[in-house]
């Protein structure tokens, strides 16, 4: 098996992962740099982020309200040492991005504009129209070719973490091209792979984002913290699940039920606003778990209307005008128009929410550190946690431009603490493990479960047990269930015997990730005996902060569901309070 | 739920087993709201595991899908069903070596992007302390819609000179030359000419416009390509003719 010797290896080239890569790069040019991913780095999700990125920037605002938005947003369940760093650095990362060429939409004197966005006192969501997260993808791509000394493997997919003496020393990688088995070894590893939200049938996700670097991490020994927090973004296509983003509502767009009334209202989020003046923090500029719950109550109330989709409510943006849509929102106009047939200038759009994001992810720390040596994280596949039981829109960008950087940062001084030598046999014998692993996909004949087959039966019991309210009955079957697919995975074969781009044992691969990602998720959410954030449970309504002011950590077992252990959050000066959006009331 | 039922033709080729490529045709039950991506994820869900494409956000942004679809080079997720007739061929992106199936070799492709210096080299350097850089919607619109380019290669599959001369750099990479060359905080244009304004760069196009007609994000790069060899012509007469004229 071909060795690849490098400094730091990154698995990831999305946002998170270019952002980890270029720190490296510009922190020292001799740093010999591994950013290795399954797609090409302008394919990686980041790419589909719409809304904009929250950095503190304009005089109004400050970081005190940044950070008060953040933890109460999330419930409090957001470590506050964490979002005290966050956003600290956010601005800062933003204005970088800026000087790297970000097209950042522009106020008529030339400086950076902001929106506003769910959940946040003031506007101070950076935007580029509604491409935003394409554009800070491809620049941070573009940017990344500057530098010589990051070495890409581009359709490289890591099967297992290499662990020795105590800490991470690289992964296995099939170069999809050619079937063939690579070994990196490294003096730290970032994973930066992204999300798991493909292990629901309905969301914003794309096929890449199947938790492989969270089931990485945990395979290898490293905890998934708070896997049970999984956001629905309240406005999805309701064909087929495509984001609508929360700009809509930002610019003035409102939401209807059938009978063409602002429901938000009727949820604590009212007074109702005037039309076209959208105000922070009320109504449509609610947090999107409160957003997504009063969905459901609608469709409870039968007040939803019915599509051959299934239960909608309607986004209407007619009254912001043809102009204005263009100029903010035109990948929404043409989304609209293409896939569903209708015009957001000429009429209200049919929507419903959609699995969008996981709040939870591999534990790491302020540093993007893992609790394994040699082992850090960041983005959406790691869960640090400034996102607590419910993130708020916008700050995902800025917190894998954040934390990315502050991985490198950490690797650096990691490799500088100054590790012995690594054992090249025993790393080899992993590594050979690994392979054969794969080669017994291969070699094995005669399976009886089809690969599509499983994955069609996680997804529809995770929306079963796992969607917008949960029972602890509900869960206990949803576990069950994993269980069970986990087991006959074992079962799976492939069809594709071929070395050359196998898409076959690819989904194979993804498929076992994601069971690990939604056991995990399940699991936590069975135990977890309290309603907070995007975690509610109908048999348990309130908040419990005396026994559940803290982080689940799932622990791996092969065979066995996660042991879940708890872990307090970290509280430095907001104590938990009632998160408030009735607006003008207050 | 079927609506419509539709013979997909694919073209299967795996290097490993097949001297040449051939074609697979499936019978698939669609809806009529579907596109072509959904069509081929049914047979690989339902009918057959072992065809390979490249595919992920469905949506016509991260542009992995880029196929021949009827013969016109398309994005899977944005060629709907029923803008086709009950036969629907789908092909590897012409232009480009076949990997396997639908799957395309892109080495030239990334080669040729990161070879146009596509990344903001500024006029001066300025620390982040010093707050952004200013620029006027006017000044973003003079390069934002070169932008744009999701890097899906339909332009490339569609560029008669790219299949004639391999070597030339090509639409999109051109157009995010471009793209950097127009923007107000950049001073890089220099650089970029060595490449762009070179034998294989600008002046290998023949201004057929297929590229701007096939661009799913309206990128319209036959105007960028246009406006560099504009610009770079004022560079020659400025050089050759007006010497004392700094260009």
């Amino acid at each position: 098996m071909e060795i690849i010797k490098t400094d730091v290896a990154i698995v990831g080239a999305g946002g998170a992962g270019l952002r980890a890569a270029i720190a490296l790069a510009e922190a020292d040019p001799k740093l010999r740099i591994a950013l290795v991913s399954k797609v090409y780095p302008m394919r990686s999700h980041t790419c589909a982020a719409e809304g904009g990125a929250a950095g503190v920037i304009k005089s109004d605002d400050s970081l005190d309200l940044h950070f008060n938005d953040t933890v109460g947003g999330g419930d409090w369940l957001c470590d506050q040492d964490a979002v005290e760093y966050f956003i600290n650095e956010a601005p800062k990362e933003l204005i970088q991005l800026e000087h790297w060429g970000c097209p950042w939409s522009r106020e008529p004197d030339g400086a950076v504009a902001v929106r506003p966005f769910g959940g946040m006192k003031i506007k101070r969501t950076w935007f580029a129209a509604d491409k935003s997260g394409f554009h800070i993808l491809h620049t941070l791509f573009q940017t990344s070719l500057k530098y010589p000394s990051i070495q890409r493997f581009d359709e490289y997919y890591a099967t297992d973490l290499l662990v020795d003496d105590g800490r991470c020393q690289g992964f296995t990688a099939l170069e999809i091209r050619s079937g063939e088995m690579r070994q990196f070894q490294a003096g730290a590893v970032i994973i930066a792979a992204g999300g798991a939200g493909r292990m629901f049938p309905f969301t914003t996700n794309g096929a890449v984002k199947t938790g492989d670097g969270m089931a990485l991490a945990y395979r290898a020994g490293a905890p998934l913290k708070d896997m049970e927090f999984v956001q629905y973004h309240p406005t999805g296509l309701p064909n087929n699940g495509i984001l609508l983003t929360e700009g809509c509502r930002g610019e003035g767009g409102i939401l209807l039920n059938k009978d063409g009334r602002r429901y938000l209202q009727d949820y604590g989020m009212g007074p109702e606003t005037p039309v076209g003046q959208p105000v922070l923090k009320t109504m449509e500029l609610g947090p999107r778990d409160r957003l997504s719950q009063s969905f459901w109550h609608e469709q409870q109330k039968g007040n939803t209307v019915s599509t051959r989709w299934g239960d909608c409510v309607l986004l209407d943006m007619r009254h912001l005008g043809e102009k204005k849509i263009n100029e903010r929102l035109p990948l929404v106009r043409d989304l609209c128009i293409s896939y569903l047939g209708m015009d957001p200038v000429k009429e209200p759009i049919p929507i419903r929410p959609v699995v969008h994001y996981c709040m939870g992810g591999i534990h790491t720390n302020v540093e993007a550190a893992t609790p394994l040596p040699g082992l850090f994280a960041a983005g959406e596949c790691a869960c640090v946690s400034i996102n607590g039981a419910n993130r708020l829109g916008s700050n995902s960008l800025t917190e894998l431009l954040v934390f990315g950087r502050r991985a490198a940062l950490s690797a650096i001084a990691h490799l500088q603490s100054g590790q012995s030598a690594g054992n090249d046999a025993a790393l080899a014998a992993q590594a050979q493990d690994s392979e054969k692993r794969i080669q017994a996909l291969f070699d094995k004949s005669g399976g009886t479960e089809s690969i599509a087959g499983l994955r069609q039966e996680m997804m529809d019991t995770m929306e079963a047990g796992a969607g917008i309210y949960r029972t602890g009955e509900g869960l206990a079957a949803t576990c069950d269930k994993i269980a069970e697919l986990r087991q006959r995975f074992a079962g799976i074969a492939l069809h594709d015997k071929s070395r050359i781009f196998n898409t076959d044992l690819m989904q194979a691969l993804e498929l076992g990730s994601m069971l690990d990602c939604a056991e995990a998720a399940a699991v936590g959410g069975r135990d977890r005996q309290e309603s907070r954030g995007a975690h509610q449970r109908l048999d348990f309504t309130a908040r419990d902060d005396q026994k559940f002011l803290k982080h689940s950590l799932a622990h791996y077992h092969p065979k066995e569901p996660p042991r879940i252990e708890y872990l307090d959050v970290v509280i430095t000066k907001s104590q938990p309070g009632v998160r408030d959006y009735s607006g003008a009331k207050k | 739920m079927s609506e419509r039922q539709i013979q997909l033709e694919v073209l299967r080729y795996n290097p490993e087993t097949d001297s040449a490529p051939r074609f697979q045709t499936y019978e698939v039950p669609c809806l009529n709201e579907w596109v072509v991506l959904d069509a081929l994820n049914y047979v690989k869900d339902h009918l057959d595991p072992t065809v390979s494409y490249r595919w992920s956000c469905h949506m016509a942004v991260c542009g992995s899908c880029g196929m021949m679809v009827n013969g016109e080079p398309k994005l899977a997720c944005k060629a709907f069903i029923h803008e086709y007739g009950d036969q629907i061929r789908v092909e590897p992106l012409a232009n480009f070596p076949i990997e396997r199936d639908l799957v395309t070799v892109v080495d030239d492709f990334i080669g040729k992007l990161a070879s146009v210096k596509p990344y903001l080299i500024p006029k001066e350097d300025k620390p982040v302390s010093a707050g952004e850089y200013k620029q006027s919607p006017a000044e973003l619109k003079t390069f934002k819609q070169y932008t744009l380019c999701i890097n899906c290669m339909l332009c490339y599959a569609a560029c008669p000179q790219y299949g004639l001369v391999p070597d030339f750099i090509g639409p999109a990479a051109i157009s995010l030359a471009h793209r950097y060359n127009q923007d107000s905080r950049d001073g890089g244009r220099e650089q970029r000419q060595e490449v762009i304004a070179s034998h294989d760069g600008v002046w290998e196009c023949s201004f057929v416009g297929a590229c701007s007609e096939v661009c799913p994000k309206h990128v319209d790069p036959a105007s960028a390509l246009q406006q560099v060899k504009v610009a770079s012509t004022i560079d020659w007469y400025k050089e050759h003719l007006m010497p004392w004229m700094k260009k």
